[in-house]
């Protein structure tokens, strides 16, 4: 795994700059952030990418420790659907994302933070769609209550 | 989830202790499930405001005590140990530890096999009087939802028990194996009731091999 | 004579026997069976008394089948293995016996998961072939299960159930016969709706010679409507219902008078095959219509033996 910093020549217009975590499928997603910054398409800050081999590599701890250590909204962004460079693995992704929201609703804790999203590599555009939407997200939630621990 | 913070809502250090052995294979209680029901545990006391340390550890079996006994320092750090093994682990932490409350994090449910990821059968409920040699490997003492010994009830119909569609007739198994190997003649005889009391109602049950006991 | 019961006479004599069923009611009121009673009094040789049917909770069995004869109505105490071990059935065998009981019918018992209390311990400490045999050994070896001596015994005419119509087929009859073997006196099958394949079973025992060995009371359950029909086809485990019948009861003008022609029919097949020594009536929650389809049938009046 390997965490870069994008972009941090954009400034946020809001005082709250929501902290995201994006575990990416180095087939698409990870290539399309990449594409993203080669064409210049600006997408919100702080936005924290992990790279993984797979989307279905996720772990459901990785999702529960980002929060914990003070994410405001946690992604996954696998490839398309019947695209995963190993046959199911964004299937996976998506049932653990899924278990993941069940396991925060039972103690409370807002499930929306927590999502799943799929992509090609091309879609260089539709990174920075997903990213602003997930941004508007969070915006909306506000500060993860975790935040301040 | 609910019982679990029930259960816990008095302490503040937590030991959450999972096992090595059964309870990572079925998924149950493993490193993985530690750290899930941790993360879990942690963010839902954040979120209340509380302070809450939960420790996170997994030992290799937590049905022999020569494990068990090596986490007594981490024992001794905590308020109470929150065990997530089988019913069995659970409670020889609790008798080597009496002195800290030990909790079960799972329903023990039953004994069997993956039938494929993610999805078990029970096949075994240990009653201490096997007929597997004689019903075609097939355990007409679990499978059947009756128990019973000679042969399939009038519920028995295309190949399915009659208290649900998902599960297979036992008797029709057996019927079908022991058939196929020429044996049918055990299940067209009597078989008398059964000496229950190897399966628990002759009370609580223990096993000794006297050649390994050590004096 | 193994019991002296009706039932046992008048199929010793070689008449057509005509049993029915009383559902006990969820409740304590023993009027209910009473009335009940009234309905089939001299249309019918023995009432059965459901033990709990569905795994509902009923007045018990036993105390309605101690009603039934102060209302001279002979009983057939259902007993299923689903509710007692073997120390409780043979202690309500020998008080139903001081009652005066003299049938009863040997079952499983419906699982508790189709029940009012799914989440109640089942026993099964014994099956209903066990609970033959055992009830065998009491009346003819004056022994307990564990093979302990009673003086006095409980004279008991003991039937069980079977089904042609459960899988796998081929068993059948070899369940049939392990009853028999069990020590079994009467037998009252599943409703019959499907009656090739009731006489292909029949046939089976026929050339195994079980029928010479105990007497076989065909079920009749009448059919209410054409969704009942379906309901019982596709819901019902171990009943099949052809869909001829069901479309007959589709396009019946009065579906409820079609329901007990069929019935009425099936009872005249029955009387016709060899083997087969009586019927059972089950019509459930409509004891009423039973005094009519024992009529039609001409099976009246009910021989006194």
């Amino acid at each position: 795994m390997e965490a870069k910093e994008v972009d941090k020549a954009h400034v946020a217009v809001d005082d709250f700059d929501p902290k995201i975590v994006a575990f990416c499928c180095n087939y698409c997603a990870y290539a399309a952030a990449d594409l993203a910054g080669s064409m210049r398409l600006s997408y919100p800050p702080n936005v924290k990418v992990i790279r993984l081999p797979c989307s279905g590599k996720v772990e459901i701890t990785y999702l529960l420790r980002a929060l914990e250590d003070g994410a405001d909204g946690v992604m996954v962004a696998g490839c398309l659907e019947g695209d995963c460079h190993f046959m199911e693995g964004n299937y996976r992704a998506k049932r653990k994302v899924r278990h993941a929201k069940r396991l925060l609703e039972e103690i409370g804790f807002e499930s929306g933070r927590v999502e799943m999203f799929n992509l090609s590599s091309a879609m260089a555009g539709r990174f920075a769609e997903i990213m602003e939407e997930m941004t508007e997200r969070i915006r909306k939630l506000g500060p993860s209550p975790l935040r301040k621990g | 989830m609910d019982e679990i913070l029930e259960m816990l809502a008095r302490y503040e250090r937590i030991l959450l202790l999972g096992c090595g052995t059964c309870v990572t294979v079925c998924l149950a209680g493993g490193e993985r499930e530690v750290g899930i029901l941790a993360g879990q545990l942690r963010i839902h006391a954040r979120q209340e405001g509380k302070s809450a340390q939960v420790d996170e550890h997994t030992i290799e079996r937590q049905c022999e005590k020569e494990w068990v006994e090596e986490i007594k320092d981490r024992v001794e750090g905590v308020d109470v140990v929150m065990s997530m093994a089988c019913g069995v682990g659970v409670q020889l932490v609790a008798e080597m530890y009496p002195e800290k409350p030990v909790f079960p994090a799972l329903n023990t449910t039953f004994m069997g096999y993956p039938a494929q990821h993610g999805i078990w059968f029970e096949n075994c409920r240990g009653c201490g009087n096997c007929v597997l040699h004689l019903s075609g490997g097939v355990c007409p003492i679990t499978r059947c939802a009756k128990s019973l010994l000679n042969g399939p009830c009038g519920g028995s119909q295309n190949g399915e028990c009659e208290i649900d569609k998902e599960i297979e007739c036992a008797w029709q198994v057996i019927y079908d194996r022991l058939k196929k190997t020429g044996r049918l003649e055990w299940m067209n005889n009597y078989q008398p009731p059964r000496d229950w009391s190897t399966a628990g109602s002759g009370g609580p049950r223990r096993s000794v091999k006297i050649e390994e006991v050590l004096d | 004579m193994k019991s002296e019961s009706n039932l046992e006479k008048v199929l010793e004599a070689g008449k057509f026997a005509v049993t029915s069923e009383i559902g006990p009611p969820k409740s304590a009121d023993g009027n209910v069976v009473r009335k009940k009673t009234g309905i089939l009094k001299n249309f019918v040789d023995a009432a059965n008394i459901t033990d709990n049917q569905t795994a509902i909770v009923r007045l018990s069995s036993i105390a309605a089948a101690s009603i039934l004869l102060q209302e001279g109505i002979e009983p057939v105490a259902q007993m299923t293995v689903r509710d007692r071990n073997r120390i409780a059935i043979q202690s309500d065998i020998l008080g139903a016996a001081a009652l005066g009981v003299k049938n009863v019918l040997c079952l499983s018992g419906d699982h508790q998961k189709f029940g009012n209390h799914p989440s109640s311990k089942n026993v099964f400490d014994i099956d209903s072939m066990q609970l033959i045999r055992m009830l065998k050994d009491m009346r003819d070896a004056k022994k307990f299960q564990c093979g302990d001596e009673m003086d006095v015994e409980p004279r008991l005419f003991i039937g069980a159930a079977a089904n042609p119509f459960a899988d796998p087929f081929e068993f059948r009859v070899h369940r049939l016969a392990k009853k028999i073997d069990a020590g079994v006196d009467f037998i009252q099958t599943q409703g019959i709706y499907d009656i090739n394949r009731f006489e292909k079973w029949l046939e089976e025992a026929r050339s195994e010679g079980l029928t010479e060995k105990v007497y076989i009371l065909g079920g009749v359950i009448p059919l209410k409507s054409a969704g009942a029909a379906k309901y019982i086809k596709n819901k019902v485990a171990g009943m099949i219902v052809p869909d001829s019948l069901i479309d007959r009861m589709k396009n019946a003008a009065d579906p409820k008078q079609e329901g007990i022609k069929i019935a009425i029919e099936t009872i005249e097949q029955l009387k016709d095959m060899k083997g087969v020594h009586g019927v059972h009536i089950m019509a459930i929650e409509w004891e009423e219509k039973v005094p009519e389809i024992v009529k039609e049938s001409g099976l009246l009046p009910r021989p006194s033996v």
